[in-house]
């Protein structure tokens, strides 16, 4: 019988697969690799493409993953698939765009940071939680 | 019979009230059940990362990435995680007092820092407070996605990279278990990874194309991921927290009705027996 190789393919919000497969084939960024176990340790990002799992049997599994990283040693292959599509550009759209929105929510903004005094005010609010919890045990 | 109109109107009002913190309690019980499971379905993938992170960082290649090595903290960026929305108990007010004592302490050290928030109430408290915040994101909902962790993370990691800030630290709920919930603070950059155990053999991975590449995507995803966790944990904590402020609402309701009933029947029966005294002395007068 000839050996599998564990797979685990994972995403940041769910593990997608995990289990032992005869052949690996991701779509690394240089080009299609395949992985048999026993494969020398590698890592490498991957395009968004298809990973495909040799079963056995003629059996085959497909996952579409939209990009990710490999992670290759001798008995365990890793695919950190991302759920988001993401390109250069695209992140930095993201990054600007969360930037429009802290300034859009800072335009009315007054003081300078005061931390003493926001320790003051917290100080106050928990003295009158405090207060409350001791009003409502008498 | 006029007797207390005023005491049944409000006992009228706090039984609405109860219904209402009854319904929230049942509500966010569900949910908290949905966020736990959402927390546990991300371990997996951040356990998988760090542990090729430790590994990448232990393992002799010639590229130090920025992120792994520490610098002199002249600037610093806090990542801020707060809930949406309130009726939570003491869940942010705990949490932001945590960060108030990174903050002082950076004050005290003449750090300056940048400020990015998640959720509302982040934005609220850190824009009254007057930090000066350089991203965020709020509305997440109760399953937070990973595309809306990406940007406002990609501004601070880039401000390390150019140099503007040398560390980065993440602020967020820590989920012990449904009763109790924990501020903690981390330390995202420079990445402190974990000892690899594993590692007592000299292999290195073949990196394709180049370690550069390789090691720039991955951090980015190991502390993207590291966000996102806390994120989604910090759904986990506002939905067990909602839970029991709704319970103690309720129960402080229920006690309040008692007590308005107790008041309510005092007078009812004081109004009778004044009743019963006027007519026995207007019989005696005659």
């Amino acid at each position: 019988m000839a050996s599998t190789i564990q797979v685990d393919i994972v995403s940041a919000e769910e593990q997608i697969f995990t289990g032992e497969a005869y052949m690996v084939y991701a779509p690394a960024i240089q080009g299609e690799i395949g992985v048999a176990p026993r494969h020398t340790p590698l890592i490498s990002p991957l395009k968004p493409g298809e990973v495909r799992l040799d079963m056995g049997e003629g059996k085959e599994e497909f996952f579409f993953i939209s990009g990710g990283i490999i992670e290759v040693q001798p008995h365990l292959v890793t695919v950190l698939s991302d759920t988001a599509i993401r390109a250069h550009d695209l992140n930095e759209a993201a990054a600007l765009e969360a930037q429009k929105r802290a300034e859009e929510a800072l335009a009315d903004q007054q003081s300078d940071l005061d931390v003493a005094k926001a320790k003051a005010e917290l100080a106050a609010a928990a003295a009158q939680i405090a207060a409350i919890r001791k009003i409502k045990k008498k | 019979m006029a007797v207390g109109k005023e005491i049944k109107t409000k006992i009228a009002s706090v039984q609405n009230t109860q219904k209402i913190t009854a319904a929230m309690e049942m509500v966010a019980a569900s949910k908290m059940r949905k966020a736990q499971d959402q927390m546990f379905a991300t371990r997996p993938y951040s356990e998988r990362i760090a542990s090729v992170v430790s590994h990448v960082a232990s393992s002799n290649t010639e590229y130090r990435h920025p992120f792994l090595i520490g610098r002199e903290v002249k600037r610093a960026g806090v990542i801020a995680v707060a809930t949406d929305r309130g009726l939570c108990g003491g869940l942010n007010t705990n949490m932001f007092k945590q960060a108030l004592n990174l903050l002082g302490e950076l004050d005290e050290k003449g750090i300056e820092f940048e400020v990015v928030t998640f959720g509302n109430k982040a934005q609220g408290f850190f824009k009254r407070i007057g930090a000066k915040i350089v991203a965020t994101a709020t509305h997440l909902g109760d399953t937070p996605e990973m595309s809306q962790v990406i940007g406002p993370v990609q501004v601070l990691l880039k401000e390390f990279e150019e140099g503007n800030i040398d560390v980065i630290y993440l602020v967020g709920n820590e989920f012990v278990n449904t009763m109790t919930q924990q501020p903690k603070v981390a330390t995202l950059v420079p990445v402190e990874p974990a000892p690899d155990e594993n590692y007592s053999h000299h292999w290195d991975y073949i990196y394709e194309p180049d370690a550069v590449e390789v090691l720039d995507g991955l951090l980015d995803r190991y502390i993207e991921a590291l966000v996102y966790q806390a994120i989604v944990e910090n759904v986990a904590c506002e939905m067990a927290a909602r839970m029991l402020a709704m319970k103690n609402a309720t129960d402080n309701a229920g006690a309040m009705i008692d007590e308005l009933n107790l008041i309510y029947n005092r007078e009812r029966q004081a109004s009778i027996t004044q009743e019963i005294s006027e007519i026995v002395g207007g019989a005696a007068a005659v």
